[in-house]
C-alpha cells in the first residue's frame, strides 16, 4: 500500500477493528478511511464494488471475513471478476485480490469452515494460490497485489498464528510456482495450506521408518504447477496427495486428472488423493478431527503406495 | 399529449426567438439550409419531474437548433440500427440473445447530452445504443452482434457485452442487477481518485428488485459516492408487468433516505435536465435515483413476441402519442428548424449508413481459433497449454 497508492483494502471489520483475524491491524490509521474501508454486511454489493474499482485501474484487496461469506458474491466473481477481460476483448484489467481465511480447525461449524477453492476451481481467468507459511504468504500476497490478473488468495484459520523469520529485504513469490518443501525420492506428496504441515508431521515419522518423501507444497491452484511437479513424478514415479479439500470435485481431483493426463507413462501406481470427507464439517471437536486427514493416515497411506 | 405540448410552445411567443426569421425563410423553404445555429431555445418538457425528497429542476430546459437536430439524428440512427438488428437476427446472423432498446432512445442521448466522456455509463444487456451513444461505430456494433473479428469485443462478447474503455462506458451486462455493483465501484473509484466526474449505474424495473441494489445503494450513500442510478422503467421486466413484480413500483422512492426523481423518459429533453440536475446534485450530495418512464416496443430479446403479456393496442398507442424521435421532429418542425424533406433526407442517409456498415461489417473475417485463448489471462498466461518442461506446445488448437 505504501508503495502504490491504487492500492486499497475493503471488507468487513477491516478498518477501525482491524480485521477479525488481525490482518489489517493498523491499516486505517496510517492509510486512513478511503483506503481502508469498513464494508456494511454485504458480500455481492462490495466484492462487486472492487470489480468496477478494479476495472478503472484501481487494485483493491477484497475480504472475505470468512471465505465462505463469499458464496453471496459468487455471480460477481464468476461473471464479472473472471470473465470481464474476455468478455471485453481485452479492454479491461481486474487486477483485484480476493482473501480470506477458509478451512476446518477451530471448530466453527459447518458454515464457516468451507473450503472454497473447490467452487471457484472452474471460473476460467481467475488465479488462485494458497499460502501456508508465513514467508509465502507475504510473498504471494505482494505478487498477487502485483498481478493483473484476478487472483484469489485462500488462507487458514488455524495458520494466522504462526511465526516466522523472514528476510527485511523485498521479495515475491512466483504465483504459478510450486513449492519444494523438502526434496525426496520415493514418493511424491503434493499439498497445500494446512495440511502441509500434517505432511510433514508425517514425514517424520515416514524418515524413521525409512522412507524419504518428497513434499511439496503446491502453492498455486489454478493453475497448477506442472512443471515442478512433473519433474517430481519423473523422479519418484508414486504421487500421494493429501488436501484439505472435500473428495468431491476438490482442488486434489482436478489434479489427480492433471497428472494422469500428463505423467501417466510415469507413474508406477495409481495416485492416492486422501481428502476431507464429503460431510459438512461437525461441531464437536472429536468429529471435525475426522473430517480432515490426520498425520497416521498419510504414513498408512504412503506405505501402502510403496510396497 | 404531444400535441398538447406543442400547442403550449406555440402560444407562448416570447420562448421562440427565431419565429420572425423563421417564418419569413420558410416561404423560400427550398432554398433555407437547415438551421444549426445555436441560438438558445428553451421547451417546456411534457410534464413536470416528481421529485422524492429533493427540489425537483425546472421545466423549462435550455437547448438549441443544432443541438435539437443532433437529437433527432442520434435517435434515429439508433432507431434504425436496432430494427436493422431485428432483421439481421430473424437471418440468422445474429444468434443467442438479442436486445432491443427501440423506444427508450431518449434516455441515452438525454444523458449523453449532459454529460461528457470521463463521466462513467454502466448499463446491462440493452446496451446496443447506449454503446454507440459513447462513441461507439455502427461497424464495430455489427460486427460485434455477428461475431466478427471487427467487434468492439473482438466478436467474444456479443450483443450483452459491449464496453469502451476510452469513453467511459463500462458495459454491457448480462446477469441482471450485477451491474449496479459494479458501477458503484466506478464511483467509488472516480471519488478515490478525486476526479469531479460521476458514474451512471442504469438498471430496469426487473433489476429494481436485486438485494444487491440495496446493498449497493446503501454503501453509496454511506459512502457519500458520486453515482446515479437510473431505473429505466419500460414497465415489464421481460413477461411480467411492473405491478405484479413490484409491491412499490414507484422505482424513484426505492432509495427511501436517497433522494429520487420521476422523469418521462420518452422526452430527451426531460432526460437532460434531469441527468444535468442529477450529476450537480450528486457531487455535493451523495447518490440519486432517477426514474426514466419509458417504453419499448420490441419485447424483451428477439426470442419475445412482445405482445403475450401485452396489448399490440398499449404498443401502438405508445408509438403514437409518446414516441420520442417523432417527439424532436414535431419540436423541429414546429420551430421551423428544418423542413419535412430535410428530415426525411437525413433519415435516408441514416438508412444508408446502416446499411453500410452492415455490408462491411458482414465482410469482417470470424475471430482466429486462437483467439479461443487469448485475453482469458493479462500476459498471455494460460493462452495455451504447455507440457511439463513448459516449453513445448501440447493443445492443439482446433
Amino acid at each position: 500500500m505504501d508503495r502504490d497508492n491504487r492500492v486499497c483494502v475493503m471488507g468487513e471489520d477491516v478498518g477501525h477493528y482491524g480485521g477479525s483475524y488481525k490482518v489489517t491491524r493498523g491499516l486505517a490509521d496510517k492509510f486512513g478511511d478511503l483506503r481502508v474501508l469498513d464494508t456494511p454486511i454485504a458480500e455481492n454489493a462490495f466484492t462487486g464494488m472492487g470489480i468496477g474499482a478494479a476495472m478503472t485501474g484501481l487494485r483493491p484487496i477484497v475480504e472475505g471475513m470468512n471465505m465462505g461469506f463469499l458464496l453471496l458474491a459468487f455471480n460477481q466473481i464468476s461473471n464479472n471478476c473472471g470473465m470481464l477481460h474476455y468478455t471485453s476483448g481485452g479492454q479491461f484489467t481486474i487486477p483485484i485480490v480476493i482473501r480470506g481465511p477458509g478451512g476446518v480447525g477451530r471448530q466453527l461449524g459447518a458454515e464457516h469452515s468451507q473450503r472454497l477453492e473447490s467452487y471457484f476451481q472452474s471460473i476460467p481467468g481467475i488465479q488462485m494460490v494458497a499460502c501456508s507459511t508465513p514467508y509465502n504468504a507475504k510473498g504471494l500476497m505482494k505478487a498477487a497485489i502485483r498481478s493483473e490478473n484476478p487472483v484469489i488468495l485462500f488462507e487458514h484459520v488455524l495458520l494466522y498464528n504462526l511465526k516466522e523469520r523472514i528476510p527485511d529485504e523485498e521479495y515475491i513469490c512466483n504465483l504459478e510456482e510450486a513449492e519444494m518443501v523438502r526434496p525426496g525420492e520415493h514418493i511424491t506428496i503434493l499439498t497445500y495450506s494446512r495440511m502441509r504441515y500434517h505432511v510433514m508431521q508425517a514425514a517424520k515419522t515416514l524418515v524413521n521408518k525409512g522412507y524419504d518423501p518428497e513434499v511439496i507444497d503446491i502453492r498455486s491452484l489454478k493453475p497448477f504447477d506442472l512443471h515442478t511437479i512433473g519433474n517430481s513424478v519423473k523422479k519418484t514415479h508414486r504421487v500421494l496427495i493429501v488436501e484439505e479439500c472435500m473428495r468431491t470435485g476438490g482442488i486434489g481431483a482436478s489434479l489427480t486428472a492433471a497428472i494422469n493426463e500428463n505423467f501417466i507413462d510415469y507413474l508406477d501406481a495409481p495416485i492416492v488423493c486422501l481428502s476431507s470427507q464429503d460431510v459438512p464439517t461437525p461441531y464437536a471437536g472429536t468429529l471435525e478431527e475426522f473430517t480432515i486427514v490426520q498425520p497416521a493416515q498419510i504414513v498408512t497411506a504412503v506405505e501402502q503406495l510403496c510396497q | 399529449m404531444a400535441l398538447s405540448h406543442l400547442s403550449s410552445t406555440r402560444s407562448n411567443r416570447f420562448l421562440r426567438p427565431l419565429a420572425a426569421a423563421a417564418a419569413a425563410a420558410a416561404a423560400s423553404s427550398l432554398c433555407r439550409p437547415i438551421s444549426t445555429s445555436t441560438e438558445p431555445l428553451v421547451i417546456e418538457t411534457s410534464i413536470p419531474f416528481t421529485p422524492h425528497k429533493c427540489e425537483p429542476p425546472s421545466r423549462s430546459v435550455e437547448t438549441n437548433p443544432q443541438e435539437l437536430l443532433t437529437f433527432f439524428r442520434d435517435m434515429a440512427t439508433m432507431r434504425r440500427m436496432e430494427i436493422a438488428a431485428d432483421s439481421l437476427y430473424k437471418a440468422k446472423l445474429i444468434r443467442g440473445f438479442c436486445h432491443l432498446y427501440d423506444g427508450q432512445e431518449a434516455v441515452c442521448v438525454g444523458m449523453e447530452a449532459s454529460i461528457n466522456k470521463k463521466d462513467c455509463i454502466i448499463t446491462a444487456y440493452r446496451d446496443h445504443c447506449t454503446f454507440l451513444g459513447r462513441g461507439g461505430t455502427l461497424l464495430e456494433i455489427f460486427s460485434e452482434l455477428m461475431g466478427r473479428q471487427g467487434g468492439c469485443s473482438k466478436g467474444k462478447g456479443g450483443s450483452m457485452h459491449f464496453y469502451k474503455k476510452e469513453s467511459g462506458f463500462y458495459g454491457g451486462h448480462g446477469i441482471v442487477g450485477a451491474q449496479v455493483p459494479l458501477g458503484c465501484g466506478l464511483a467509488f473509484a472516480q471519488k478515490y481518485n478525486k476526479d469531479e466526474n460521476v458514474t451512471f449505474a442504469l438498471y430496469g424495473d426487473g433489476a429494481a428488485n436485486q438485494g444487491q441494489l440495496f446493498e449497493a445503494l446503501n454503501i453509496s450513500a454511506l459512502w457519500d459516492l458520486p453515482i446515479i442510478l437510473v431505473c429505466e422503467n419500460n414497465h415489464y421486466g421481460m413477461g411480467t408487468a411492473e405491478w405484479r413484480a413490484a409491491k412499490s413500483p414507484s422505482y424513484y422512492k426505492r432509495g427511501d433516505y436517497v433522494p429520487g426523481l420521476k422523469v418521462d423518459g420518452m422526452d430527451v429533453l426531460a432526460v437532460k435536465q434531469a441527468c444535468k440536475f442529477a450529476k450537480e446534485h450528486v457531487l455535493k450530495n451523495g447518490p440519486i435515483i432517477l426514474e426514466m418512464d419509458t417504453y419499448r416496443y420490441h419485447g424483451h430479446s428477439m426470442s419475445d413476441p412482445g405482445s403475450t403479456y401485452r396489448t399490440r393496442d398499449e404498443i401502438s398507442g405508445v408509438r403514437q402519442e409518446r414516441d420520442p424521435i417523432e417527439r424532436v421532429r414535431k419540436l423541429v418542425l414546429g420551430h421551423d428548424l428544418a423542413t419535412e424533406k430535410e428530415l426525411k433526407d437525413i433519415e435516408k442517409e441514416i438508412r444508408k449508413e446502416v446499411d453500410e456498415a452492415i455490408a462491411k461489417a458482414k465482410e469482417s473475417p470470424m475471430p482466429e481459433p486462437s483467439e479461443l485463448f487469448t485475453n482469458v489471462y493479462v500476459k498471455g498466461f494460460g493462452t495455451e497449454s504447455f507440457g511439463a518442461d513448459r516449453k513445448e506446445l501440447r493443445a492443439t488448437l482446433p
